[in-house]
């Protein structure tokens, strides 16, 4: 990611985006949940993939 | 004699049903007076059936009477709380279900049970939607561990495990998506399975990811998985993940010891992140099999980060509907990951499972040279109830996710996995081992479960309390 990632913002735009009502005292463990998500997808992203590597929706192992 | 054979693997009991020296009927008495007794302070059950427990048992033991022998004969077991059983409400740990009506028929898996002369004993605690590793819950209570009631059971199958550890059944089926049955089966000292993905129906689960959950047995003795398994094994056309295959026994070759395995322990990744009991338990079991080869896994910190990523955001579009309408009635430890779950780009998710197709690759490229894969089940023991951080290499982070970091990895690319439970020397607490084998060889690490077992290195003993 280009800039770092502000939770807090992500999260309340998205609330709305989405349909959410986020009551205050629930907020901080959204924006910390949503934080700790941003950091794991910035370490997946960050593997570089081939463009035939295509998503494996329905996993046979 | 019923009471004690209770507390005898599943196998034995089904023996004895099966020739007449003792009846389904007593076993089933015997499981409903342990749980009666026990389970007010240890919260394993949600909603007993001993109704339904007694009428089964007097079917099977006309069964036998008859002539017939069943393979899980009169064996009193119970499911996890997002089993549907027929005239139950499919709790899925939650509060919102609470309020569904009555199960009108029992799971696929549920059906194979009674098809095989088991016996129910009812629904058992789970966490909130199976989102979960502690099995904690703050609508149902906590299940806590029988070797050691201020801890934690380990979750999501929280129930499944303390019911069978402190010998209420003698097994019990659960759901695995990132290791909710091999973290209970870790920290109460059982045995879990979680086979092959696509391997076992889910038709009649409450669902918590559809492209990684799994469903699977807990018991005292590896034979036990065995004859299980085998017997939950069924074509069924209404789970739309299932792979049609040939069904698999690995009742007959279970004492084949594991002469011909190329096994390996788990470096890299699997060797940074533990306390030192978890090394010690895989160090342990590795020596009781001759093993001194290390294997590295690739990438296994990523695999673990995508399974992550695909859990809370296929988890919270499930919820979506939920989330909007009824936010306020999730447990508070579910709540926080599941609306921001729901708050995922889809690029972030999307690349995690094409991620996961790489790490397929990969793991298939690994296991061309190894046939079973040890690695720790948890990170450490036990925690006590209420635990919130952890801390890791030195690291505090949240105790909650951070439970499966060594059980998420595996499952993201279906593999089988047998966890078999350690005693280390002196320790008042057990812990497990993955026994990881590839895909659709449940019967390898079946095996190596069982060599282990007889050899005196694992065991599952139930516990005093």
């Amino acid at each position: 990611m280009s800039k770092p990632f502000d939770a807090e913002k992500h999260v309340d735009h998205m609330a709305e985006v989405m349909g959410l009502t986020i009551a205050p005292e629930w907020r901080q463990s959204v924006v910390d949940n949503m934080a700790a998500t941003a950091a794991v997808a910035e370490l997946v992203l960050a593997f570089p993939l081939d463009d035939h590597v295509e998503p494996a929706p329905v996993f046979e192992a | 004699m019923s009471g004690e054979l209770l507390l005898r693997p599943a196998g034995e009991i089904a023996s004895a049903v099966n020739t007449g020296a003792v009846s389904a009927r007593e076993v089933a008495e015997a499981a409903i007076a342990r749980i009666e007794a026990t389970d007010g302070k240890l919260g394993a059950f949600t909603d007993p059936t001993f109704g339904r427990a007694l009428a089964e048992a007097e079917a099977v033991d006309t069964a036998v009477a008859g002539g017939a022998t069943l393979p899980l004969a009169g064996v009193p077991y119970a499911v996890k709380n997002l089993f549907d059983i027929a005239g139950v409400t499919t709790r899925a740990g939650a509060r919102i279900n609470d309020d569904h009506p009555p199960a009108k028929a029992d799971a696929t898996l549920v059906r194979q049970m009674t098809a095989a002369g088991a016996v129910m004993l009812g629904g058992l605690n789970m966490g909130e939607y199976a989102y979960d590793f502690t099995g904690e819950n703050a609508h149902h209570g906590a299940s806590l561990n029988p070797h050691d009631p201020t801890r934690m059971s380990g979750g999501s199958s929280g129930g499944s495990g303390t019911a069978v550890a402190a010998g209420m059944v003698a097994a019990s089926l659960g759901s695995d998506t990132n290791g909710s049955i091999r973290v209970p089966a870790s920290f109460c000292g059982l045995f879990g399975l979680k086979p092959t993905f696509g391997r076992l129906s889910r038709a009649g689960s409450f669902p918590f990811c559809a492209s990684l959950d799994h469903l699977g047995p807990i018991a005292r003795s590896a034979a036990d998985l065995a004859l299980i398994f085998d017997a939950l094994q069924v074509d069924d056309p209404a789970d739309p993940a299932q792979i049609r295959r040939p069904a698999l026994d690995t009742t007959p070759g279970i004492d084949d010891g594991i002469d011909g395995l190329r096994i390996a322990v788990a470096g890299g990744y699997f060797r940074e992140r533990g306390m030192p009991e978890a090394y010690a338990a895989v160090d342990h079991v590795a020596k009781a099999l001759g093993v001194d080869r290390e294997v590295v896994v690739p990438e296994a910190a990523r695999a673990r980060g995508a399974a992550y990523l695909i859990t809370t955001s296929e988890s919270s579009n499930l919820h979506l509907g939920r989330l909007r309408e009824r936010a306020a009635d999730f447990d508070p430890d579910t709540r926080g990951r599941l609306l921001s779950g729901a708050m995922v780009p889809a690029a972030w998710a999307i690349q995690a499972q094409r991620f996961r197709s790489w790490f397929r690759e990969a793991m298939r490229k690994v296991l061309e040279d190894v046939d079973i894969i040890l690695a720790p089940a948890t990170p450490f023991h036990a925690l006590k109830s209420g635990t919130k951080t952890v801390t890791l290499d030195g690291v505090e982070m949240p105790a909650r996710p951070n439970i499966g970091i060594f059980t998420q990895p595996i499952s993201f690319v279906g593999l089988p996995v047998v966890a078999v439970p350690v005693w280390l020397p002196g320790a008042a607490l057990p812990i497990g081992v993955q026994v990881v084998a590839p895909a659709w060889r449940e019967d390898w690490a079946l095996r190596v479960a069982r060599y282990l077992e007889a050899s005196g290195a694992v065991s599952a003993p139930v516990a005093n309390s």
